[in-house]
């Protein structure tokens, strides 16, 4: 039987025209816990993040075989709705995006688009969200200022506060620290890891060290296959495969 | 080769050459007891010094290339196994001078009898052999070298029971001498000590190597 808000991928493949990306990748997501991907540059591990919310539909030439199945269904059906995929399944890229609004807009976008209309829910949304996002003391007095006015580091979490928003139950993040300051690294640092008590997060970092201190498993993808999957402090103390303790030792890539 | 492997090659080279130094400590110290050497003794305890020393270089290095590097996998233990090895390197260091105080002060004739008595040249040579072995064990990067010394480690045990057991038998025959020769018991304890170091070494090396830990485990020659 299949466990409510699974998330399994099986027999993975992903070419670009004629370029095979992702290959014969299996892989289960643990429920509540955060995963990271980790692998040399062009290995194939954002791309196979992307494929948990079909991000990568627009790039042209993309072609997928094999399943990913969410809560029982096949994301690539037809009858999903994209929409509603991306609510579950929530995205915090390299860059903070924050829309061209308020600090309160951002927050509610999706709330809005789905008709929410209820001044005092909204309102609610809003603080609850940045209280978990450890953002809300710092800018509960400046909710009606553009959300550029903020710092980086509180950009990011603005943008993890929006798509927690929705409610959703699996957070991708694309090295979502890379273009962060140190403190604000370690702010987020502990803010996924506190996010993981309601929600599965799957975090593609290039930071061996932040995947370490952060995630419970660990998968080291190269040249589009998944050479190991294991727990973090196995990977990193005594992992499987000789080609993954090469990489974390920094032996190549 | 890059900074961090420059880094533990030199490290693998302050480490080996304290290792030789120990070992010659421990080499001389059997030899200034076979043959009541007091100026072979007195080179030992000047040696002692050097020994510190570089335990102290390869101690601040280790914390170096963890606080700079980050170690991860074999790397890292690597690096905890070299901060054991190390500090049990030392101790063998420290039995080597223990053993050339000995000599110092021992009364000849009456040691020299119960040298014989209980063997205790043999059993330090057989514990000197395993600190070579380790070594060699450890430059060949060899778990199965390393794992045979459990076997010999167990017996030097043996001779050092039966080595105790004779100084009993003596203590017996000539209770007013019982200040020497709880003397030789703790000589004794102390050459055995020095195989005992071997094997915690010898352990070492198979964490590094294979991530096992072997401590406290009783089948050590299981794989």
């Amino acid at each position: 039987m299949v466990e409510k808000e699974s998330l399994i991928a099986e027999n993975v493949n992903v070419f670009y025209g004629d370029n095979h990306v992702i290959k014969n990748v299996s892989i289960v997501m643990p429920e509540n816990s955060i995963t990271a991907f980790i692998g040399p540059s062009g290995c194939g591990k954002s791309t196979f993040l992307r494929l948990y919310n079909r991000m990568n539909d627009y790039i042209e030439g993309f072609r997928k075989d094999g399943s990913i199945i969410f809560n029982g269904k096949e994301i690539y059906s037809k009858d999903i709705q994209l929409e509603e995929l991306r609510k579950k399944i929530g995205m915090v890229f390299q860059k903070p995006n924050p829309f061209p609004k308020t600090v309160y807009e951002n927050i509610v976008y999706g709330l809005r688009i789905q008709g929410v209309k209820d001044k005092a829910l909204l309102d609610e949304v809003v603080e609850s969200t940045l209280k978990k996002v450890f953002l809300w003391g710092e800018v509960k007095d400046q909710l009606k200022k553009s959300a550029f006015a903020l710092s980086g580091g509180q950009q990011q979490r603005l943008c993890i506060a929006r798509t927690l928003a929705v409610e959703p139950s699996i957070l991708l993040m694309d090295e979502p620290t890379s273009a962060l300051d140190p403190i604000s690294t370690a702010k987020l640092e502990e803010l996924v890891f506190e996010l993981k008590k309601t929600l599965t997060v799957v975090i593609v970092t290039h930071n061996m060290q932040q995947a370490a201190r952060i995630s419970d498993k660990t998968a080291f993808f190269y040249m589009g296959e998944l050479k190991e999957f294991s727990p973090t402090k196995q990977m990193f103390t005594n992992p499987k495969e000789e080609i993954t303790q090469n990489y974390i030792t920094g032996r190549f890539g | 080769m890059n900074h961090f492997e420059t880094e533990i090659t030199e490290l693998k080279a302050d480490f080996t050459t304290l290792w030789e130094l120990v070992a010659k400590q421990l080499r001389n110290a059997l030899r200034a007891l076979a043959n009541n050497d007091r100026a072979l003794s007195q080179t030992i305890l000047e040696e002692e010094n050097r020994v510190n020393a570089l335990e102290l270089k390869i101690e601040r290095n280790c914390e170096n290339i963890i606080a700079l590097y980050n170690p991860v996998a074999i790397d890292l233990r690597f690096i905890l196994a070299m901060i054991k090895m190390n500090s049990n390197l030392e101790r063998a260091g420290d039995i080597a001078t223990r053993i050339a105080k000995f000599v110092l002060k021992a009364d000849d004739a009456f040691f020299n009898e119960l040298i014989n008595k209980t063997h205790a040249l043999s059993m330090f040579e057989e514990s000197c052999e395993l600190m070579d072995d380790a070594l060699d064990a450890f430059k060949t990067s060899d778990a199965q070298k390393a794992r045979a010394i459990f076997k010999r480690d167990e017996y030097i045990n043996d001779l050092n029971k039966t080595a105790l057991n004779a100084v009993v038998e003596s203590i017996k025959n000539n209770p007013q001498e019982i200040e020497k020769y709880l003397k030789m018991m703790s000589l004794l304890r102390r050459i055995e000590k020095s195989g005992d170091i071997s094997k915690a070494i010898a352990e070492e090396i198979i964490f590094f190597l294979e991530a096992k830990v072997l401590r406290h485990k009783q089948y050590k020659n299981e794989q």
